[in-house]
């Protein structure tokens, strides 16, 4: 009668995403992400003007800075409204290993992450109309932008195993992301470069997942970037694991 | 069933549970009592694998709760403190949830949900989102949740906890039926429903158990359990109290009422003893005398008697803990 890891992992999946869709933080955030996205490619990004078929610098560079807004506004409830409501202890005293109920959680917040980067899907069809854009670069943008926002999502995983406060979790989980955004920005690593060297630069810029993110966008997938999301958001579910563990104990 | 062995629960240096022992076979209703903050609830949670244990040992049904937890977890249904539930479902996707938790699937989901809608009276508010329950709908959703798979073993953390009196009276009922074929352990701070629902009963005190054994032997331990009260008539009463304090099995006669014909009494027992020993002496004095006897009335001791005289966490918490380690009752020890 007991279930196997993956039907465990289903079934919260399925009970997850139901939630989401039941209330309106789902819809909200696809809608935000949208507009917000929308409005940059077109009025800053200068999509139109460029006169270039490519995606790269029009659209998919804002993607950090709006999904780790989305992202945490997604998560936030993961594990917090869990603790709030009490459900935690229904939850963790059926037969589930912690884990299992911590990835399919996490699969169905991705899910909401996904559908709000497939639903761009004009712009991709806007491009293809006016010029004739690198496809396959534009898909590898969007699995990197994808790869972004579950990494701010799996932040948000385990803050949200901290507190039992939504907004604690939305603004704690900004602020993490936000920290590793910007760590590997640009601007931020050559003012690090002035201050202390390439030594401190290149030390912060390795817990970014900026440096990581802008391989995918220029088109170029490589594995050691692949590794690098996979060991995040691992990493930061496991994180998760550890601290609902803690907290029983 | 379940055998838990010296366990213990610390919470930093806060000590809630104190090496509890104690074992449950199957066909018992275990009722658990005590004042707020004993450790109830702490010890309900360490059994159903919620929490781990600081120390000891929890087997259900011969299987290690720390070893294989979800093979433990798979054999419990489980009722928390408060009756939590996702607000966002309806009564019906809530149980087809757990129900598919409990690896329930196709025709086996849809029977075991209609079972328990039935069972907990909940047909009339199956589509219902959760967040519009009343209290006790919610309550017996909750309730529902815990018995969807048919478990062998019960837990039930206050299953009667805000529900009206009929409402309580079925889920004692309800908890009673069941009992006879499962292992059920429930919490509750209503002492009649231990009367009512167990077949035994734990008291726990900061931490310990203070007292274990069936409802009627708990209440033998009250003051003025085993005293009987008599009204014979036949004599004047002073004379009829000589002759009663005549008896062995008496050790005082309190005199409620006395006059030429007749005399009303409490009879204390020599020895404490529920046995009839006390009322078939007296009864055999008046066939003796020729006396007629009139009333004859054996009180049995009342449970909350029992329950404020061996448990004093909540009253005197401050000077209390030279009391409570005089304690006459050092948990005499399952079975």
């Amino acid at each position: 009668m007991s279930n196997s890891a993956g039907q465990n992992i289903k079934t919260v999946f399925k009970r997850e995403l139901k939630s989401f869709f039941q209330s309106p933080i789902a819809y909200v955030c696809i809608v935000i992400f949208l507009l917000i996205s929308q409005a940059l490619t077109f009025l800053f990004g200068g999509l139109i003007e460029r006169g270039e078929a490519t995606l790269t610098d029009s659209f998919f560079t804002f993607h950090p800075w709006i999904l780790m807004v989305v992202a945490p506004a997604v998560g936030m409830r993961l594990w917090s409204e869990e603790q709030r409501q009490g459900t935690m202890e229904l939850l963790l005293t059926m037969p589930i290993a912690p884990w299992q109920a911590i990835v399919g959680k996490f699969l169905a917040a991705s899910l909401v992450l996904l559908l709000a980067l497939v639903l761009t899907f004009p712009v991709v069809i806007t491009i293809n109309y006016l010029g004739s854009p690198d496809n396959g670069a534009i898909l590898c943008g969007y699995i990197g932008s994808f790869l972004l926002s579950l990494s701010c999502l799996a932040v948000t995983s385990a803050v949200s195993a901290f507190t039992r406060n939504q907004v604690v979790c939305l603004l704690v989980s900004i602020s993490i992301c936000l920290f590793i955004v910007l760590a590997g920005y640009q601007p931020v690593t050559s003012f690090l470069l002035n201050l202390g060297g390439p030594a401190l630069s290149d030390m912060v810029a390795s817990f970014s997942v900026m440096t990581h993110f802008q391989g995918f966008i220029k088109g170029v997938v490589v594995s050691r970037d692949l590794v690098f999301f996979a060991t995040f958001i691992g990493f930061c579910l496991f994180v998760t694991s550890i601290v609902l563990r803690a907290k029983r104990a | 069933m379940i055998e838990v062995k010296d366990l213990s629960k610390h919470f930093g240096h806060k000590v809630a549970v104190d090496g509890i022992s104690f074992s449950v076979k199957q066909g018992e209703v275990l009722g658990f009592l005590g004042p707020n903050g004993a450790g109830k609830s702490t010890t309900m949670r360490m059994v159903t694998g919620y929490l781990p244990p600081t120390g000891g040992s929890i087997e259900i049904d011969g299987t290690d709760i720390v070893e294989d937890e979800l093979g433990a977890k798979a054999k419990i249904g489980y009722l928390p403190e408060n009756a939590p539930l996702y607000n966002d479902m309806s009564v019906y996707s809530f149980l087809a949830f757990t129900a598919e938790m409990r690896g329930l699937r196709g025709g086996e989901k849809k029977q075991a949900i209609e079972r328990v809608l039935d069972m907990c009276f909940l047909q009339s508010v199956r589509h219902q989102s959760i967040d519009t329950l009343s209290k006790g709908f919610r309550h017996r959703t909750c309730f529902a949740q815990s018995v969807i798979h048919d478990p062998d073993i019960l837990i039930l953390d206050e299953p009667t906890d805000g529900l009206d009196p009929n409402q309580k009276h079925e889920v004692r009922a309800l908890i009673k039926r069941m009992g006879e074929k499962k292992v059920i352990i429930f919490s509750t701070h209503i002492l009649e429903e231990v009367e009512a629902a167990c077949t035994r009963a734990i008291i726990i005190d900061r931490g310990r158990i203070v007292a274990d054994g069936t409802p009627d032997e708990l209440k033998s331990r009250a003051e003025g359990a085993g005293a009987v009260t008599v009204k014979v008539s036949g004599l004047a009463g002073s004379g009829i109290r000589q002759e009663l304090e005549k008896l062995d099995t008496v050790r005082t006669v309190e005199v409620r009422d006395s006059n030429d014909i007749s005399l009303a009494a409490q009879l204390i027992p020599s020895k404490k003893s529920n046995d009839g020993a006390l009322s078939e002496s007296v009864f055999q004095l008046c066939v003796d005398k020729g006396l007629m006897l009139q009333e004859l009335k054996r009180e049995e001791g009342r449970l909350d008697e029992v329950f404020r005289k061996i448990t004093r966490s909540d009253v005197d918490a401050g000077q209390g803990h030279k009391a409570s380690k005089q304690d006459p009752e050092p948990a005499a020890a399952a079975d």
